[in-house]
Order: C-alpha cells, then sequence, then structure tokens
C-alpha cells in the first residue's frame, strides 16, 4: 500500500510538472490566463507530492518492505536503522528519486518566496524547472521505478555494499545532490531570463543564493568524497581522478566561475551573455555528471550498475536540455545588451581571468575524463590519471591562484597598476622566497614546491582586502570571500605538503614486532578475531609512539561482511596537528608474518579543512547577501509606507 | 581597453576567452596522447610490448598456482594470464586488495620492467558484486566467457 502511495504520488507530480510547464509556456503569450495564475500554487503542490514520495520510500527502508524489488535487492533485516535509512538514496533508483525531490522542492521554494523578478520571467523560469523535472520523472517512471512490487515477497534482503555502510554515505550521495540541483535552478533562472530577455543585475542577485548553496554543497560533498575515499579505500590517497570524482568536481568549477561572474553581474552589471552561459554549463555538467556515474559508461568503483538503456536515457536528457539551452542561447545572446564596460586592470578583469581559467581547468579534466571513451571508439583502451590531470590542470591552475591573491584589492570598473604595486611586489618577493628556500632544503616535485610557496603567499593575501576596513562593519559577504579564499590557501598547503612529505612503511611483522615510520615507532601486539552487527573481523592491536610522547593504541581490520559477502579494510587513523598517521593491516602471509602498512602524512588533514572553511566562506555569502537583500526590502517597504501616509495625509488635509 | 567601444570589448573579451580555451584543448589532446596509460591483454603486451618504464595496464586472470609471497612478506609475485598460452610475470609490493585470489580478474597498474616483470603499482580486483573492472567485462564478451563467470559470480 504504501509502494502504491508512492508511486501515485510520483504520477501526480509529474502531472503537475508538466502543467507548469505548459502553465509558464502561455504565461509568455497571455499572462493573464488561468493557467499562467496556477503556475506557482502547481510548482508548490509538485515539490510536496515529490517529498510525500520519497518519504513513501524513507518508510518502505525503515520497516524492510521486502516485497518492493529495490529494499529486497538493497536492504536487509539485520542492519543499523540509520544505514536502512541511508539505503533509500544509496542506489540508482531511490538517488534519482532524491535528485527529483531535491529538485521539485526547491522549484516549490522559487514559486514560495522569490518575487523580485518580473512575473512573466517568474514563470518562464518555473517552466523551465518544471520542463527538467519532467524529464526525470520520466526517467524515474519508465526506466528505474523505485516502487516495483516482486512478484513473491522474498525472506531476506540482499544487503547494502559493506563499503556503503558508512555514516559518510548517509550524507555525502545527498549532499552532492542538494549541489546538481541548485544549479538546476541557477539553470532555470538562466532559461527564464534569456526567454524573456530579463538578463538584468536583478536575475544575478536572484540567482546568486542559489548559486552559492549548489557551491556550498558541492564543496562539502567533495571535501566529504575525498575524505571517504581516503579512509575507506585503504589506499592512502586522497584524489584519484577517478571519473566519478571527476564528475563533482566539473560542476565545482563551473559553479565556482559563475558565482564570481554572477558576482559581477549583480554588482556592475557586465558579464551578461557570459554568465547566461555559464548557467547552462553548470547545469551541464551536473548532468554530465550523473550520466556518468549513473550509466556506469566508465570504469568506477562508484558505479553501481552497468545498465545502457538507463544511460542512454540520460544522454537522451542531457542532449535535450543542453542542446534546448545552447539554441536558445544562440537565437538570443545577440540581443542581450553589452553590459558596462571595464578596464583591463580592475576587478572585472581579474575575475574575467579568474573565469577563463577555471573554464579551461573544467575543459581539461572533462576532456580527461571523456577521452577514454572516445579511444574506445577506436577499440583502444586507456586509463587517464595523475600523469595527465595534475600538471595540465596546474598550467591552469596556478596562474588563476596567483591572480586570485591580487584580483579582491583592485577596484570596480577601472584601478592604477601603481596602487596595488607593493602589495604585489611584497607577495611576488615571498613566493620566490619560500620556494628557493624549500628547493634548497628538500627534494620534492616541482607541482608540491609551487603549491607550498604558493600556499603561504596565498593565506596572508587572502586577508589583505580587509587591510583599511573597520572588522566589525565590514560586510558579512566580504569575510565570506576572504574566508573562502584562505580556504583555498589551507587546502593548497595540505595537498602541497602530503605529495611533498609523506612516508611510508610496508612491512610483514610478527607480534611483538616494531616498524618505524617518519619519527613514529609502531609495534604490533597483537591480532584478535571481533565482530560487529554485520560483520566479523581481524583486528591488529597497533602502539604508536613519537619520541619520548604519549603511548597511543591503533586498531585497524580486515573486516569480513556476509551480506553481501565481502572483505573490507578499515583503516586505523591516529591524527596530530602536524598531521595523520595512517595504519593498514593486510593478509597472513604463509610463515604467519601479517602485512602492515604504515603512512606519516603531514598536514595531510588541512585538505578537509581547507574545504570546509571555503563552504564556510559561501555560508557566510549566501547569509551576508540575503541580510541586504533583506534589508533592502524593508528599505523599500518603510519608504512605501511613508509615501502611502503621505499621500493619505494630504488627502486628509483635502478633505 | 577602457577606451574601445562596448562591441569592441566584448568582442576581446570573446577572443581571448577562445584563445586560452582553444590552447587549453590542444594541451589536453596532446598530453592525452602521451600521458594516456593504454590497456593491455596478456597476449598483446608480449606480442607488442610497451616501453620499459611507460605506464599501462595489465587486465587479464590471476594463473592458478602462480600467486607466491616474498621472503619480506609484503612483495608477491604471479602470472596474469589470458587463459591462453599468454603469462607475464607480475610483482606487487603492497597489500592486497580485497577479494584478490587465484582465478580472480585483475587489472595491474604499473610498468614493464628491463627484465620483462610487470611491476605494479597498483591492482585493481573486482570491488563488489556489482563491479567489475570494465576492461575485464569486455574481455569475458569476445574472448573467454568461462572466465568471465568466474570473476562475475553474483552479477546479473
Amino acid at each position: 500500500m504504501i509502494a502504491e502511495l508512492g508511486l501515485a504520488a510520483l504520477w501526480l507530480a509529474a502531472a503537475l510538472a508538466a502543467m507548469q510547464l505548459i502553465g509558464g509556456a502561455t504565461a509568455q503569450h497571455n499572462e493573464e490566463s488561468d493557467l499562467a495564475l496556477l503556475v506557482r500554487p502547481v510548482a508548490i503542490l509538485q515539490g510536496l507530492l515529490a517529498l510525500f514520495a520519497f518519504a513513501m520510500l524513507m518508510w518502505l527502508f525503515a520497516v524492510t518492505d521486502l516485497s518492493v524489488k529495490l529494499v529486497a535487492e538493497n536492504s536487509h533485516s539485520l542492519k543499523p536503522l540509520i544505514f536502512k535509512l541511508s539505503g533509500a538514496w544509496g542506489n540508482h533508483e531511490g538517488s534519482m528519486l532524491l535528485w527529483v525531490t531535491v529538485m521539485s522542492c526547491a522549484g516549490a521554494l522559487i514559486a514560495a518566496i522569490e518575487h523580485r523578478l518580473p512575473e512573466k520571467t517568474m514563470r518562464a523560469t518555473l517552466a523551465a524547472q518544471g520542463f527538467v523535472a519532467l524529464g526525470f520523472y520520466a526517467f524515474l517512471l519508465f526506466s528505474s521505478n523505485p516502487f516495483e512490487r516482486l512478484p513473491q515477497p522474498v525472506p531476506e534482503g540482499l544487503g547494502l555494499n559493506p563499503l556503503l555502510q558508512d555514516i559518510g554515505l548517509a550524507f555525502h550521495p545527498p549532499t552532492l545532490y542538494f549541489g546538481y540541483v541548485g544549479l538546476s535552478v541557477a539553470f532555470s533562472f538562466a532559461v527564464g531570463a534569456m526567454i524573456t530577455r530579463q538578463v538584468t543585475p536583478e536575475f544575478a542577485r536572484v540567482m546568486r543564493p542559489w548559486v552559492l548553496g549548489a557551491w556550498v554543497f558541492l564543496t562539502l560533498g567533495i571535501t566529504a568524497g575525498s575524505y571517504w575515499a581516503y579512509y575507506e579505500l585503504g589506499w592512502g590517497g586522497w584524489w584519484f581522478w577517478d571519473p566519478v570524482e571527476n564528475a563533482s568536481l566539473m560542476p565545482w568549477l563551473a559553479a565556482t566561475a559563475l558565482l564570481h561572474s554572477a558576482s559581477v553581474l549583480a554588482a556592475r552589471d557586465a558579464l551578461r551573455a557570459w554568465t547566461i552561459m555559464l548557467g547552462v554549463v553548470a547545469f551541464s555538467m551536473s548532468m554530465v555528471g550523473t550520466f556518468l556515474v549513473r550509466s556506469g559508461i566508465l570504469t568506477s568503483v562508484h558505479a553501481f550498475a552497468v545498465d545502457p538503456e538507463r544511460g542512454s536515457f540520460i544522454l537522451a536528457l542531457l542532449a535535450i536540455y543542453i542542446g534546448g539551452a545552447l539554441l536558445l542561447f544562440a537565437l538570443r545572446a545577440s540581443s542581450v545588451a553589452e553590459g558596462q564596460r571595464f578596464a583591463l586592470t580592475s576587478r572585472e578583469g581579474a575575475l574575467v581571468f579568474n573565469n577563463v581559467m577555471l573554464s579551461a581547468t573544467l575543459g581539461i579534466v572533462l576532456l580527461g575524463t571523456l577521452y577514454p571513451l572516445v579511444t574506445e571508439a577506436f577499440d583502444v583502451r586507456v586509463s587517464v590519471g595523475p600523469p595527465y590531470f595534475n600538471p595540465v590542470g596546474a598550467i591552469f591552475v596556478l596562474p588563476m591562484l596567483m591572480v586570485m591573491a591580487v584580483g579582491p584589492l583592485l577596484r570596480w570598473r577601472w584601478d592604477r597598476f601603481e596602487r596595488v604595486r607593493l602589495p604585489i611586489a611584497i607577495l611576488v618577493a615571498l613566493v620566490v622566497t619560500t620556494a628557493v628556500v624549500i628547493a634548497l632544503t628538500s627534494d620534492i616535485g616541482v607541482l608540491p614546491l609551487l603549491g607550498l610557496s604558493l600556499a603561504g603567499v596565498l593565506a596572508i593575501a587572502s586577508f589583505l582586502p580587509l587591510r583599511g576596513r573597520k572588522l566589525w562593519r565590514t560586510p558579512i559577504a566580504t569575510w565570506g570571500m576572504v574566508i573562502a579564499h584562505f580556504g583555498i590557501a589551507v587546502a593548497l598547503f595540505g595537498m602541497a605538503s602530503e605529495s611533498a612529505f609523506t612516508s611510508e612503511r610496508l612491512a610483514a611483522v610478527n607480534p611483538g614486532d616494531t616498524e618505524h615510520v617518519a619519527g613514529w615507532d609502531v609495534t604490533l601486539q597483537g591480532i584478535e578475531p571481533v565482530a560487529g552487527p554485520n560483520w566479523t573481523a581481524l583486528e591488529a592491536t597497533l602502539v604508536a609512539q613519537r619520541g619520548s610522547g604519549d603511548v597511543v593504541t591503533l586498531h585497524p581490520q580486515s573486516r569480513n561482511f556476509w551480506a553481501p559477502p565481502q572483505q573490507t579494510t578499515e583503516s586505523a587513523l591516529l591524527t596530530r596537528w602536524d598531521g595523520q598517521l595512517y595504519a593498514v593491516i593486510g593478509g597472513q602471509a604463509q610463515d604467519g608474518r601479517w602485512q602492515l602498512r604504515l603512512w606519516w602524512k603531514p598536514f595531510v588533514t588541512l585538505i578537509w579543512y581547507g574545504g570546509l572553511l571555503i563552504a564556510l566562506g559561501g555560508v557566510l555569502a549566501i547569509i551576508g547577501r540575503l541580510a541586504s537583500d533583506l534589508k533592502r526590502r524593508h528599505i523599500r517597504a518603510q519608504a512605501q509606507q511613508r509615501r502611502a501616509d503621505r499621500a493619505g495625509r494630504a488627502v486628509g488635509e483635502a478633505a | 581597453m577602457s577606451g574601445l567601444k562596448a562591441k569592441h570589448q566584448r568582442l576581446v573579451l570573446i577572443v581571448i576567452a577562445l584563445v586560452v580555451l582553444i590552447s587549453a584543448g590542444l594541451l589536453a589532446a596532446w598530453s592525452l596522447r602521451n600521458q594516456a596509460s593504454y590497456f593491455y591483454l596478456p597476449d598483446q603486451l608480449l606480442e607488442n610490448p610497451p616501453e620499459t618504464g611507460q605506464p599501462v595496464r595489465l587486465g587479464g586472470m590471476v594463473a592458478a598456482g602462480s600467486l607466491q609471497t616474498l621472503p619480506d612478506g609484503v612483495t608477491i609475485s604471479f602470472a596474469v594470464t589470458d587463459q591462453k598460452e599468454a603469462r607475464v610475470p607480475v610483482r606487487y609490493s603492497g597489500i592486497l586488495p580485497d577479494l584478490f585470489v587465484e582465478g580472480s580478474g585483475v587489472v595491474a597498474e604499473g610498468s614493464l620492467s628491463a627484465d620483462g616483470t610487470f611491476i605494479a603499482t597498483n591492482l585493481l580486483a573486482k570491488h563488489d558484486e556489482n563491479y567489475v573492472p570494465r576492461e575485464l567485462q569486455e574481455m569475458s564478451e569476445h574472448q573467454a566467457a568461462k572466465m568471465a563467470e568466474e570473476t562475475t559470480v553474483g552479477l546479473k
């Protein structure tokens, strides 16, 4: 019954999405038609219905209804409740339902509260939102129905992939989806603005919180995903240039470019067409990401199931939306009037540089990710990894970071280079000095060297925009920018330090043996079997000590899950302020020794702290923007009130 | 640039963006040709070996009875076969991936050393019941159906 309710809600929501599309389209010709007036309420109702359908799916998973195919295939009655619930979106169908739910709720939200844009633009935006949602409803209902029943209920479920039975999974995919969907809202706004030719600073202001929000979620999702891969896979790496990782990085790059160009449009009414273009590109990257992950077309540890039909469905959706949007762009771009001009040395100039470099980086990642697909067509199999992505990406990222240090110091529109010459000279001198000092004192690669020397300077430069300001009167959004830029510096330092100074030790040890890595003495005390709710494991007891410091115990495991049967390695981490000790226990050799792998990774945690800082910066920017929007609305309301009072008094006096 | 007319500024921006993006594309194409690591089956690797030290991927089956742990306890050697004659000796130092056993499919990342041994830096085995290295999947179609059956137990 629950499953049928969910399915009915889904069909109804799909019908409402179609209505939203038609209503929004007719509104372009007749603004007062009945259908046009219904667009907003329909969007809200559609969001509620999708939410209801998703709640029904959660319910099915919570009670482990084994007559539903999806539950039977992905859940197990013995799983802890939190993993039962997160199992609802830890699979293809459920995750697509989550996607469409979040999207409809976002549509409902803008329908309910957004009144700054002309009504015609809003209806066009909601029509675009309905159109996108309709495609995903069709996808769900025709090729991945999450509520499908089994002819016969099964006695027990198959369980969830143990690699995914992790608290990280409960939050990682939803976070990324919030990001993808936020970009779909930006896309709808861009389409709405294009259709009604309203590419204005107001449009950028309305779109910006959505872009910022999407960007914050993507940042968090990427950070969490990276940390998950780091401790769960037990390979000691934090980024593998895996297609699915790239699938989340590409929308992030596009969203980063978009939020900067939207800022230019909002503040200075420049970069109109470029912002629209980026809005389309950013959502395309979300779709490409979904396509890569869901179709299983590329080799990836994340690809759930290979299903060509679903792959082609998403590809078709991608072609319709992106092709349509690009066509619209081609038709309307010439009618988008040129915005305000600006000099090369100006904040706009720096932001354009940042945008172009981000787009180039995006192109590099996209080509590298798709290249294996292209060669496969010629029957040549290749894989593309760090030897390609790291150096080629750095060619564009490093200059961008240098400009990032200086850009916020420049004035809008036009600035004299002489004004910022001193800070630039100091920063350059600092970069060069650090680089030379590091190069002379240690033997590390070019990229880590550049990364380390840039990171320190960036960290200082990110606070320069606060110079000469009263700190408590600085707008919150400016604080957001400062903190996000500082976060980039922190993460960059972590990445460079990890790749330059990691030490590794791999050995076969008997209980009682001691191994040494980067000043740590690690002793294997023993190995005991332990058991969890749905696994058994061999757990090593390691005693680690650095110099004469505290003695700490670590417990890496080699786990065996039984539903479904699978072995995983659980790494053990020991965090200190200056890095992490990472221990993995392997199998037992014939002679009885155990394989032990140890890493000391200096400052590796800064990578993820940096990511969190970047996200925090984004949150502050949203708060700052929303606060000033509210203030502006309040002032406008007050002015209106005063005018009404005055008019009232005038009427009174006349009478 | 402030002296330019609005139309010209837009043109200049477009040209700059295009130049950067096209050069990024060319750079990507050029380095992809050099940096992409090619996938080899055992017989291809023997017939037409890549240069020593060039990163490539080798995919096949872990030959039955070939898995050995060397005296240091952390290095293993095994042979990758295509279940016909071709056998490539592989050496790997590190913790074996979960589900790595004789007779299972494997993709080894690494390079060929001068003595003809493949030095693996990373081994990719089957991760879970839904995931098989794609190269192995394809191989099963036009090469050894039996191998696929063994390596893809539980796959639909």
